[in-house]
């Protein structure tokens, strides 16, 4: 354990930090260019993740368990936030027979 | 004697909670309630000792953390408007009694409600109380406007809805910047009256709170939310609207207005006199010719209010007193004249004036109390308005000659409209509308009469109202006078 | 004695609250004998008050009775001032009232509105006497505007007619113009002095200066109060239309009490007028000018009372004159004989009037003499009173006025000796039309004419006795008497105008006897000898005859100037200033608050991908804001 630490260490904090970076941004890109509404929920859940990773890293770090706490939490919410909103998604390509999210668009005004 | 005070406070709200589930009883349970309170203010009044002092003193935690505690209590100047609040209810409560309102426990279960905010507005010593007071009492106003006024009630009540509560968002304003000054952190009177602020901060102070008074009063130009209120409120609504609700704008201008900025006032003073007195002759220029009856009455109170005004920020002994005396005897006067107005519509489905005349001939008995009304109305000495309206305008004259010369207008053109009205409505030849006219019976001639008395009585022997208050004012003035040299 | 004097305002107050509240359940007989019994009780008080006065060596005495207004260091208590002016006051108005209340019973005996007649006068003489009796300004206030809403109230007393109604609220109006200058001026009184109590102010006032800026705005303001409540120029015309109310109504208030108001006040302050020098002469013009004009008018004049209202409003003017010139006694004098032979006029009018079934025109009249005996013979007393032939009460007061005008300026004497001649013409003439020369009527309602009761002839006779006797209470010096009323008035009165000596004396009222015996005689040459009969409305007038009978379009004139614009302002400003302006700058935030989120509410596309594009952006901006302020 402690020897994995010590590896995990080893890795320059810059590195997770570049990683998580691009994650994060694929998913902004994912979230901002795709239509289709499962994509985009593919993209918004790569963000939360590339936070975790850098959560993590930042944990080890600087030794501070509290940090990996928080991506339990995250994870735990993020899963509640997926059943939430495929269930919401499925309800709509129910009633559209379509997961383009251009198609929800009567929201307005 | 504490509870005394909390009594005083709830009692509205417990008639209002039990009014609320009495059904077609509801007026009898809540002119019970009504009268209880002016039972119970009959005895604050005699427990009351007419000195400066702050009697009654309510003061519990309320919410810690903020400073905010439920402080009331009474002094001499909220002694005159609880009065005005507790006598002038039961009497319009009575004068309802001869409509038949849909769901009738909830509009007099709204009145209760209305009256117990009112009563915190007036004696709550605590800004956020204040301010809680201020807005709850606005609530039931518009709803019994809303819900039982005439055919244009929801365009208009939106206005004054909209209008009165943005007056009291600079208010907020204000009492929250006050707090923020107060290095107490709370929202007692007291500390607000110990804040030395610079003129400028005063002078923005000022206006915040102004702006708030000036709409509830109202003072020209804010003042036309009012007569169409008055027009589409039903007849009770337009009763508390001009009888009690417009005083607090008065009340809050001395209570929470001169003492706190006394330099702003000094400032600004001078512009509000300036727009009161613009206010009275405007207004009672256009009551001249007026086509319906109750907006007419509306610009006369508008004139008179800014009388009241005027003569407050004179910033004089006779001219505050003239103001105390004058919140009364012009709650009761507006108060009769709506009604009368509101006899002759349910009897002839019209308050145009032009439509109206020779009542007199068929209903010589509401004849008489117009007649009284409107003396009491156009400060014929032996009437209540005279004493207000005297001491106001010598008030206002020792502030500026000018000053007196154009708020004496006031003397003339008042006599102008109102005996053109009660020439127009009550003399003349009977038509067709007016031949059958029912004369008053009932609860009307009660309510009448009693008005008719209130309004001869405080003309004849004022001096025990005076007296109830001097002491409170000429302390308030000092107070302003002392925090003013202080300053310079 | 004295110290019950609040009984002689009281004991009216109550016949009033039981007349009041008793219009319709007690019977005509018993409010009658109410009303009247109530005014005679205080005027036997007010004997016994005058009589105690006299013997005591204290001239004035104030009656506490409670405070009424305190308000800082103003104190204002209800407390009577008993002295000579007062006193006297006191027994005109009871006397002549009770008069008047007596002949009422007979006069409004077939009226439906006869409990509440009743009970109004007695409201009347109960503020009247409050006005004499008060002992600071402002109790005398309450009684000036009591007396007004009385007058408004008896003036509109047929209300049903609505010119009436007008008639009465014109009157009030008119005299609330006046009030706000008595108003102001007890302001002013208050601020100098510190003090509205006559027994204050006037010790003060006597330390002063003549010339003094204040006092004399004071005097002004006091003199605008002065014109509204007897009718002066320019608020005079109220007083021709206040005809509208009954006969009885004209001769208590609109002749021989109320109107005169104006002149006991300024009496009252006449240690402040006399600092006042030019405000002084500002009275004696306007006086002399409301007394020619209010001649000329009667000259043309159909209506009976009208003659009598514009005889009256002539009359005020000569008071007003005198008081200009500082004869306040002479002023004073003619007050109270004024008093008796107007109302007796007035009744003797209600009198024909009444036997005439309601017909006040002239034109319609003639020959009555012989129907009415009693009526006319006390008429031309009463016409002989005014017109200012010795014996006659009104030879000693007039000439008294006017011989002080003479030492004051000649001219001013000139015109007002003039007027004295034009009243002996125009009362003559009424005389004539009235009482002379053929019944002009239709036979019918010749027949019916027959003499008034009792109850109305008696008080014309007491009235026709006052006004041949009544001046003996003031025969001047030069006629061998010792004007009486000006030794009585001396505690309050120290000041006399100027008199000329005897010799002068002799021949203007040589003059004045003269002019009016020539002008009596033209008038019975014109009215008696031709016949001459008014033309009908209608009919060609010369162009002066026209003014006259038109009044001088005076009352045209203010419609145009005043009432019309103001009607007009009142409408721009609620048309066009409230409801486009005003109201339209607190609309228009409403509706450019929803005109802007018509606009705004576009960016809510619906589109969700705008919606993420535009959180990013954000997200991004915060960032950068973040990252740039560090």
């Amino acid at each position: 354990m402690n020897n994995l630490t010590q590896t995990l260490q080893g890795v320059p904090l810059n590195h997770y930090i570049w990683l998580s970076a691009i994650i994060f941004t694929i998913g902004v890109m994912g979230v901002l260019t795709r239509r289709n509404a499962i994509v985009i929920f593919m993209s918004v859940e790569l963000m939360l993740n590339a936070v975790n990773l850098l959560l993590t890293a930042f944990s080890v770090h600087s030794n501070d368990p509290s940090g990996q706490v928080f991506v339990f939490f995250i994870m735990a919410l993020a899963a509640a936030e997926v059943a939430v909103g495929l269930s919401i998604i499925v309800m709509v390509y129910r009633n559209t027979q379509s997961t383009d999210i251009n198609v929800l668009n009567r929201l307005k005004w | 004697m504490e509870q005394l005070l909390i009594l005083l406070i709830f009692l509205p709200v417990v008639g209002a909670l039990v009014t609320a589930f009495t059904g077609n009883a509801a007026k009898h349970v809540a002119l019970v309630f009504a009268v209880a309170s002016l039972a119970l203010t009959a005895v604050v009044a005699g427990q009351f000792i007419p000195d400066a002092s702050t009697q009654f003193v309510v003061n519990l935690p309320w919410i810690q953390d903020l400073g905010i505690h439920f402080h009331a209590g009474i002094d001499g100047i909220s002694l005159i408007t609880v009065l005005l609040t507790n006598v002038l209810v039961p009497i319009i409560i009575l004068a309802s009694y001869q409509h038949n309102y849909k769901s009738p426990a909830g509009f007099f279960a709204l009145i209760l409600f209305m009256q117990a905010g009112l009563l915190v507005v007036f004696t709550a010593m605590d800004a956020f109380l204040f301010y809680i007071g201020w807005e709850a009492a606005l609530i039931p106003i518009y709803f019994i406007c809303a819900i039982w006024g005439g055919k244009d009630r929801i365009k208009v009540n939106m206005k004054f809805f909209v209008y009165t509560i943005a007056g009291s968002l600079f208010m907020l304003l204000g009492i929250i910047y006050l707090y923020l000054q107060n290095p107490a952190h709370n929202f007692d009177i007291q500390a607000f009256y110990q804040l030395h602020l610079d003129p400028v901060q005063q002078g923005w102070i000022f206006w915040s709170f102004f702006i708030a008074f000036a709409i509830k009063m109202p003072i020209f130009p804010f003042h036309t939310w009012q007569p169409d209120t008055y027009t589409e409120a039903p007849a009770a609504g337009t009763m508390l609207l001009s009888g009690i609700m417009l005083k607090m704008g008065i009340y809050g201008v001395i209570r929470w207005l001169l003492p706190i900025v006394p330099a702003g006032v000094q400032e600004w003073g001078n512009t509000v006199i300036v727009l009161s007195i613009i206010g009275i002759v405007y207004a009672s220029l256009i009551a001249f010719k007026q086509k319906d009856a109750k907006r007419l009455i509306a610009y006369s109170s508008i004139a008179h209010v800014g009388l009241i005004s005027a003569g407050i920020f004179a910033l004089n002994t006779q001219g505050m007193q003239g103001a105390m005396i004058q919140m009364l005897s012009h709650g009761v006067n507006v108060i009769g004249l709506f009604f009368v107005l509101d006899i002759i519509f349910s009897r002839v489905k019209t308050n145009t004036i032009a439509e109206l005349g020779g009542i007199a001939k068929s209903a010589p008995k509401l004849a008489i109390a117009f007649l009284i009304i409107v003396l009491g109305t156009v400060a014929l000495p032996g009437t209540n308005g005279f004493i207000g309206e005297f001491l106001l305008l010598i008030g206002i004259y020792q502030y500026n000659i000018w000053a007196v010369v154009f708020a004496g207008l006031t003397v003339i053109f008042g006599a102008v409209y109102m005996f053109r009205l009660y020439q127009n409505i009550m003399l003349g030849k009977t038509n067709d509308l007016t031949a059958g006219f029912a004369d008053i019976k009932g609860t009307e001639q009660i309510v009448l009469v009693i008005i008719c008395t209130l309004i001869i009585v405080l003309g004849v022997y004022p001096k025990p109202i005076l007296h109830l208050s001097e002491a409170s004012v000429q302390q308030l003035l000092e107070q302003v006078n002392q925090k003013l040299t202080s300053v310079k | 004695m004295i110290n019950l004097v609040w009984l002689v305002p009281l004991i009216p107050l109550l016949g009033f609250i039981i007349n009041g509240l008793g219009r319709n359940t007690l019977s005509k007989n018993l409010i009658g004998f109410i009303g009247s019994s109530v005014i005679f009780i205080s005027f036997v008080i007010s004997i016994g008050i005058f009589l105690a006065l006299g013997n005591d060596a204290v001239k004035s005495h104030e009656v506490f009775l409670f405070d009424w207004i305190s308000a800082g260091s103003l104190k204002i208590p209800v407390s009577f001032l008993v002295d000579p002016l007062s006193s006297i006051m006191l027994l005109i108005i009871t006397g002549i009232g009770f008069l008047i209340h007596v002949y009422s019973i007979g006069y409004m005996h077939d009226d439906e509105g006869f409990g509440k007649f009743f009970s109004y006068l007695n409201l009347f003489i109960f503020f009247m006497l409050l006005l004499v009796l008060g002992s600071n300004y402002i109790v005398m206030f309450i009684g000036w505007e009591g007396v007004g809403l009385c007058s408004y109230l008896l003036i509109g007393f047929w209300f049903t007619n609505s010119s009436y109604a007008t008639a009465a609220k014109k009157a009030f109006v008119m005299n609330r113009i006046g009030d706000l200058g008595f108003l102001i001026a007890v302001f002013l009184i208050f601020t100098t002095f510190g003090s509205v109590e006559f027994s204050k102010i006037f010790p003060l006032a006597g330390n002063m200066l003549p010339g003094n800026s204040t006092i004399a705005l004071i005097a002004l303001l006091l003199f605008v109060g002065a014109c509204g409540k007897s009718a002066q120029i320019p608020l005079f015309t109220w007083l021709p239309d206040a005809m509208a109310g009954p006969t009885p109504v004209s001769a208590l208030i609109h002749a021989a009490t109320m109107v005169t108001a104006g002149i006991y006040m300024i009496a009252r302050s006449n240690v402040l007028f006399d600092l006042a020098p030019v405000v002084q002469h500002l009275i004696a013009i306007i006086g002399l000018a409301t007394a020619v004009m209010g001649a000329l008018v009667a000259l043309t004049q159909t209506d009976i009372k009208k003659v009598l209202a514009y005889s009256t409003v002539s009359q005020l003017g000569y008071m007003f004159l005198g008081l200009g010139v500082g004869a306040y006694n002479g002023s004073f004098f003619h007050v109270i004989t004024h008093a008796f032979f107007k109302a007796l006029l007035f009744l003797c009018a209600g009198s024909v009037i009444h036997a005439m079934h309601h017909e006040q025109d002239m034109r319609h009249m003639g020959g009555l003499r012989k129907k009415l005996p009693v009526t006319f013979l006390t008429m031309l007393i009463g016409t002989i009173a005014i017109s200012g032939l010795p014996p006659f009460s009104g030879f000693f007061s007039k000439d008294e006025i006017l011989s002080h005008v003479y030492e004051y300026n000649k001219v001013m004497w000139a015109i007002g000796v003039f007027t004295a001649f034009l009243t002996a013409f125009y009362m003559f003439r009424m005389l004539f039309l009235t009482f002379f020369g053929k019944y002009r009527g239709t036979h019918h309602a010749e027949e019916k004419i027959h003499e008034s009761p009792k109850s109305m002839t008696i008080p014309l006779i007491v009235l026709a006795v006052l006004s041949a006797i009544g001046g003996a209470i003031g025969i001047p010096e030069s006629l061998g008497g010792s004007h009486w009323l000006s030794h009585w008035l001396a505690p309050v009165i120290q000041h006399h105008g100027e008199a000329p000596d005897h010799a002068t004396e002799y021949i203007l009222m040589a003059v004045s006897v003269v002019g009016v015996l020539i002008s009596i005689a033209f008038a019975y040459s014109k009215y008696v000898k031709q016949n001459h009969v008014p033309v009908a409305d209608e009919g060609q007038r010369s162009a002066l005859a026209k003014l006259s009978y038109h009044k001088f379009y005076v009352d045209e004139i203010y419609d145009t100037l005043i009432r019309k614009p103001l009607d007009a302002i009142s409408v721009f400003f609620y048309k066009v200033f409230d409801k486009k302006i005003i109201d339209g700058i607190v609309n228009g935030l409403g509706w450019s608050t929803s005109e802007a989120s018509k606009g705004v509410r576009l960016l809510q596309s619906g589109n969700v991908g705008f919606y993420i594009f535009m959180m990013v952006v954000g997200i991004i901006s915060l960032l950068l804001y973040t990252y740039l302020s560090l």
